[in-house]
């Protein structure tokens, strides 16, 4: 396994054929591929434009090697500022603006961890944002897989206007709508509240979409049989087709997920007493007001707010992309 | 599956029963999403065109629909407002160099990615999408502090080389360049993603094709690989524009529209319009115009890029 580049006598099209999309592969196997492992050199050759195999074999690791050595700069300018920060947040201020820059710090220290729950009320923050990042996960899988379901899967009048609906509102912009939001949210006295925050978020035509798309995949002769014996569209719905759409539902909740808790404008327009504020609002204003130059509490501060969001994308990350190839977006 | 393929030989089901049936659930399956849609989607859209004519302020939030008629006025005020002239030219210097860079840049990684040594792809992928997921205050903290211009990462850099960094933040001449770098920064991993996805797309069969031909490396990317990503650069043109159209978090993070207005964009004043001051009339003005030009823009963007499809 230690070698990459696939061996020239392999047959690059017998190695693709199953790797292209279609229509018909369950669920589930969409699923298991998602979770096949990236470094092994088959997978490699079905991932990638077998470009390798048209040259000599020397010619093309020698390729290989050279972009990902242009990749690895890349790297660095796009992960190296989060490395940094993590370092960062285990130093002392006076390090942190020290004159002579240092990448380890020299005298590791947890106060700016400790600052962020003294002088900032860190848990609440915390609370707030998993309780909102949490119901507005909640309700979109609930919510958009049913809408889903009922565009991919019942032949009912009116279906193709709430599927043009459905695409119409994909690309709406938000700031279109935040004025009469904010006016409506007054009128339901919803200003400075949890629900007000997370009720027009709770469906979003994104979900719909993902999940209809993901739904046209279970075959309709497995629902027609469900009908056959007499179960209702709410069991079906419930029983067959959602223990089966576990994964795409997953990859729905994730991306919500990380949409929610990075949210910004919303929550700062709806929200107005302290204790309600999310992680990102309460860290925002700290940055902008009177912490703005005590820069390890506001690097311990980002890396409390992107360790969640890391940890769940790892976990996931190879859904990401077949989830955006499976939308059938080309 | 082959239990299933023999349900399928089944006679038709009786579909005239089943139609009443399936129209109640079929809407009731919907019910919740349409409920949102309504009352926080379509309402809102339909009542700040509303707005938009009437001088909204801050008293008329106990009777919205009382608020006093104002005719085409906000529409004039804004075309004539120089902040809003400011903004409008920043938004637009934003889209016309941030959008093809940040396209342009993702288009590279993903296809660097996929002809990269295989065992480091995830690591990439990863690497590259990260500041997409990370909040915009965390990347402003980092940000904020690399471009300071005596501490900061950037300056001391230069200052290795003997060059005198500029304050770039604070120097209206440099304060825009320095956030559409960021946002360009944060961006690439999004179109990043669409390319890797619409990479797996292109369909073997063609590469097979030019090998046979003897095609180049560069041949197989020209005449293959660009042409077959041209939907999919479409959806990553169309969904940068919408985005950059709407910047708001960059700015607002870094430089709160400072200094001078340089950094000011069309979001920041409907922000600054409603919720600073309450003119929230004249504010869905300046967002309905926003709306009208993003709505015209993508049609645009979707005639000239979508030909053939």
């Amino acid at each position: 396994m230690a070698t990459t580049t696939p061996p020239p006598t392999s047959d690059p099209t017998s190695d693709r054929a199953d790797d292209a999309p279609e229509p018909s592969r369950s669920a589930t196997s969409a699923a298991d591929h998602a979770d096949r492992r990236t470094d092994e050199p088959s997978t490699a050759q079905e991932d990638g434009i077998p470009l390798s195999d048209l040259e000599p074999r020397q010619e093309g690791r020698v390729r290989r090697w050279v972009i990902s050595g242009l990749l690895l700069l890349g790297l660095v300018l796009m992960a190296g500022p989060f490395v940094w920060m993590v370092l960062s947040s285990f130093k002392t201020q006076a390090e942190i603006t020290s004159l002579v820059p240092t990448m380890l710090p020299d005298d590791p220290t947890l106060q700016n961890y400790v600052d962020l729950f003294r002088r900032l009320d860190f848990l609440q923050y915390f609370w707030n944002s998993t309780l909102i990042a949490g119901l507005v996960t909640i309700g979109n899988i609930v919510f958009t897989s049913a809408a889903g379901y009922a565009l991919a899967k019942i032949r009912f009048r009116g279906r193709r206007v709430v599927f043009g609906i459905v695409l119409a509102t994909l690309m709406v912009p938000t700031s279109v709508t935040l004025v009469p939001l904010y006016i409506l949210m007054s009128k339901l006295s919803l200003l400075n509240t949890y629900a007000g925050v997370i009720l027009p978020l709770v469906a979003g035509p994104f979900g719909v979409f993902l999940m209809r798309q993901f739904m046209l995949q279970l075959p309709d002769e497995l629902i027609e049989a469900a009908q056959v014996d007499g179960a209702s569209h709410l069991r079906i719905f419930s029983r067959i087709a959602m223990p089966l759409m576990a994964g795409p539902a997953a990859v729905l909740g994730i991306f919500t997920f990380l949409g929610t808790w990075n949210a910004f404008l919303w929550p700062l327009i709806v929200l107005t007493d302290q204790d309600k504020y999310t992680l990102p609002i309460a860290l925002a204003l700290s940055a902008i007001g009177e912490n703005s130059t005590d820069y390890g509490l506001l690097m311990a501060g980002s890396v409390a707010i992107i360790t969640p969001v890391v940890v769940v994308f790892l976990f996931f990350q190879r859904r990401f992309t077949e989830s955006i190839a499976m939308t059938g977006i080309k | 599956m082959s239990a299933t393929t023999e349900t399928s030989t089944r006679p038709p089901r009786r579909r005239l029963s089943n139609t009443a049936r399936n129209t109640i659930a079929g809407w009731g399956f919907s019910l919740p999403y349409l409920l949102v849609f309504l009352v926080f989607m379509a309402g809102p859209i339909f009542a700040a065109l509303w707005f938009s004519f009437t001088d909204f302020e801050l008293v008329n939030l106990v009777a919205p629909f009382s608020a006093p008629w104002a005719g085409f006025d906000n529409y004039v005020q804004a075309v004539q407002d120089p902040e809003v002239r400011k903004a409008a030219w920043n938004t637009a210097v934003f889209v016309v160099v941030g959008v093809p860079l940040s396209v342009f840049a993702g288009l590279m990684a993903a296809v660097l990615i996929e002809n990269g040594i295989s065992r480091l792809q995830s690591v990439f992928r990863v690497g590259y999408y990260l500041p997409v997921i990370t909040s915009i205050i965390a990347i402003a903290v980092i940000w904020r502090f690399m471009l300071n211009p005596d501490i900061g990462l950037v300056n001391r850099t230069l200052a290795l080389v003997g060059i005198d960094g500029p304050s770039w933040l604070n120097d209206p001449s440099t304060a825009l360049p320095s956030i559409i770098v960021m946002a360009i920064w944060r961006n690439l991993g999004q179109s990043m993603i669409i390319f890797l996805a619409g990479l797996k797309g292109v369909p073997g069969v063609l590469y097979e094709a030019s090998r046979v031909d003897g095609a180049t490396f560069w041949q197989r990317f020209r005449w293959i690989t660009l042409p077959q990503l041209r939907p999919v650069t479409l959806f990553a043109l169309v969904i940068t524009s919408i985005g950059y159209l709407q910047v708001f978090e960059e700015p607002f993070v870094m430089t709160q529209g400072g200094p001078l207005d340089s950094t000011v964009t069309i979001a920041m004043v409907i922000y600054e319009q409603g919720f600073n001051f309450f003119h929230l009339g004249y504010a869905s003005a300046i967002a309905y115009m926003l709306f009208l030009f993003i709505a015209v823009l993508a049609f645009v963007q979707f005639k000239v890029l979508g030909q053939d499809d």
